[in-house]
């Protein structure tokens, strides 16, 4: 049914219709309306037969998360940046075990310096934590990737991370079509778990393992996430035949034809990106976008084919890796190792700073000028607020416009 | 795309008027989208919020810069927020006072075409029927009133929706007085 609410309350809605066993709630922003909302829908009836948790920590929620997929019941939790780096020990744990919990991970940055806003430095921390990472670029792909998310991580027997950016999407008021009970029902069968702590068929779950099985403990997982491609692949085929939606994937092409550039973006990005791909057409410049779905696990074949014969491709990149460069970019560089591609990380929208359609426009335009001479360029940096550091303590200026790292490496010999 | 720029503070339901704007919009069948500007939410700071209505998908998530419509909930943030950045030469201001528009703001008149920049005395008329100065509904009756991206009865549906009982009507009524009142004009 077609709705006109917040992005939080669609998701809530759409983890309510997967009928959940345990929810277990810790409040931190800008995922906190998701939890709250179904907490209500438990307290009113509407989400019957599970059991909402109000735990005292992150740290709690993970493990209590743990517990009861353990158990046997169906789990979801929500966090956000500081929250989700204080679960880090279970969230491994959790993909250890191979437990099907689904999280919400409403996006944003990590401090110090704190602040609340948007980025992808939360989910991206979590690159090798052996969780699936599904990214949305809209609302409705919020409600249709959590729905799928269940049915994908109880297929891997691996748990799910849904990644929608923080604020921009969350606290949205949209319209947003949301299936029907009856729909979601035939999409996804009660839980069944494989394996679970039962009284009358005692096991243990959690053993040690040592030296001489833990690398095939570790192959193992590696093995989930191969089959993970195809299982994504396959849920989101199934939901979209029966749904309509165009949601979900490990990827999705814009303009991908004939393109003389592809921008690769994670998230809301891609929604403003498509409208600024639109008027550049208008002007006779043709880019492409790869919206990139599924971060873990990557889908290197996927990226190589959405590729295709173009020669340059910029990854757009809401966060990176200190001392090293993008943490996107060396993905795609392997995916298309071997070929003639020129691949680049531009780092923009760091920290809640907008990333506008004149961003992208501008990203374009020094692109196709062949402005970006380098791997690793912050682009929308301001040099007044850097310089007013920078001159004043070690008389050390940055010049306007982008920054690339040997600018950043001779600043600090100057 | 018609976008529309909300200003107020923190306390005056600035992000709930964004937010009935597009539910209004969204029972004539438009396609639209409601954000706040985030981490102003302290009760008397100066507050920002977007909506945007289209007849197809909204795609976008950027802040608006170049406004169609701005409508300010409290004149006093006239003199400290650049509340006209970015409006368009042709687009609308609303503006929450019981003075004439000349006397408000006679550059703005000057500005814009004639008969696009309006005043209403939304929270007076809040007092009197919600009984708090909340001067949401009012200020989007106005903009119903003013141009045709609205009908009235739509405002006063996303109230009512939104606070069922004595607030949703309350609301509605504040609507209908503004609407009046701009239509009287």
């Amino acid at each position: 049914m077609l709705e006109q609410i917040e992005g939080s309350l669609g998701v809530a809605k759409a983890v309510a219709l997967c009928r959940p066993g345990v929810v277990c709630a810790y409040p931190i922003s800008p995922q906190t309306h998701i939890v709250e909302n179904l907490g209500k829908f438990v307290k009113n009836g509407e989400l019957k037969d599970c059991d909402f948790l109000n735990v005292e920590s992150e740290f709690s929620a993970i493990s209590v998360s743990i517990g009861s997929e353990v158990g046997g019941a169906r789990t979801y939790t929500a966090t956000a940046s500081q929250g989700l780096l204080f679960m880090t020990e279970g969230i491994y744990s959790a993909s250890g075990l191979g437990l099907p919990i689904v999280m919400t991970v409403a996006s944003r940055a990590i401090g110090g310096p704190i602040n609340i806003w948007n980025d992808h430095s939360d989910s991206l921390s979590q690159r090798d934590s052996g969780w699936l990472q599904l990214f949305c670029e809209s609302n409705q792909d919020a409600v249709d990737t959590h729905i799928m998310a269940f049915k994908i991580a109880e297929k891997v027997g691996l748990p799910v991370m849904v990644c929608m950016d923080g604020f921009v999407l969350t606290h949205a008021f949209e319209r947003l079509d949301i299936p029907s009970q009856e729909t979601v029902d035939k999409f996804l069968k009660p839980y069944e778990p494989k394996e679970y702590l039962n009284t009358k068929e005692p096991v243990s779950i959690g053993a040690m393992v040592g030296p001489e099985a833990f690398t095939e403990v570790r192959l193992l997982q590696q093995r989930k996430m191969a089959k993970a491609l195809d299982v994504i692949e396959e849920v989101t085929k199934e939901y979209r035949e029966l749904t309509g939606s165009k949601s979900g994937g490990l990827l999705d092409c814009y303009n991908c034809e004939n393109a003389d550039l592809k921008l690769i973006i994670l998230g809301s990005t891609v929604g403003t990106a498509k409208d600024e791909i639109d008027r550049l057409k208008a002007e006779g410049i043709n880019v492409g976008i790869i919206s990139l779905k599924s971060f873990r696990p990557f889908p290197y074949a996927a990226i190589k084919e959405a590729i295709g014969d173009t020669k340059q491709v910029i990854c757009v990149e809401r966060a990176f890796s200190f001392g090293a460069r993008g943490i996107i970019c060396p993905e795609v560089k392997r995916a298309v190792e071997g070929t003639s591609c020129d691949v680049k990380t531009v780092v923009a929208g760091l920290g809640g700073r907008p990333i506008f359609g004149t961003t992208i426009n501008g990203i374009v335009k020094d692109a196709l000028a062949g402005k970006f001479t380098e791997e690793f360029t912050f682009f929308d940096v301001n040099a007044d607020v850097l310089n007013s550091y920078t001159q004043k303590h070690e008389g050390v200026t940055f010049n306007k416009g982008p920054i690339n790292q040997s600018a950043i490496e001779k600043s600090v010999k100057a | 795309m018609l976008q529309i720029r909300l200003h107020g503070r923190g306390g005056q339901g600035v992000v709930t008027a964004a937010e009935m704007l597009t539910l209004a919009a969204f029972y004539e069948g438009h396609f639209a989208q409601a954000f706040p500007s985030f981490g102003s939410e302290r009760t008397g700071a100066p507050v920002v919020a977007y909506a945007r209505i289209d007849n197809k998908d909204i795609r976008t998530h950027e802040p608006i810069q170049k406004p169609n419509v701005v409508l300010i909930q409290d004149k006093t943030l006239l003199g400290s927020v650049d509340v006209f950045g970015g409006l368009d030469p042709n687009g609308f201001a609303v503006i929450n006072s019981k003075d004439a528009p000349e006397v408000v703001v006679p550059e703005i008149v000057k500005m814009l075409p004639k008969g696009h920049v309006f005043t209403v005395p939304a929270t007076d008329f809040a007092m009197q029927k919600i009984g708090k100065p909340l001067p949401g509904a009012p200020m989007l009756a106005a903009l119903a009133a003013v141009t045709d991206i609205l009908k009235l009865e739509s405002v006063q549906k996303a109230f009512q929706a939104r606070y069922p009982g004595k607030i949703g009507d309350a609301n509605a009524e504040t609507a209908a007085l503004a609407y009046n009142y701009i239509k009287g004009e």
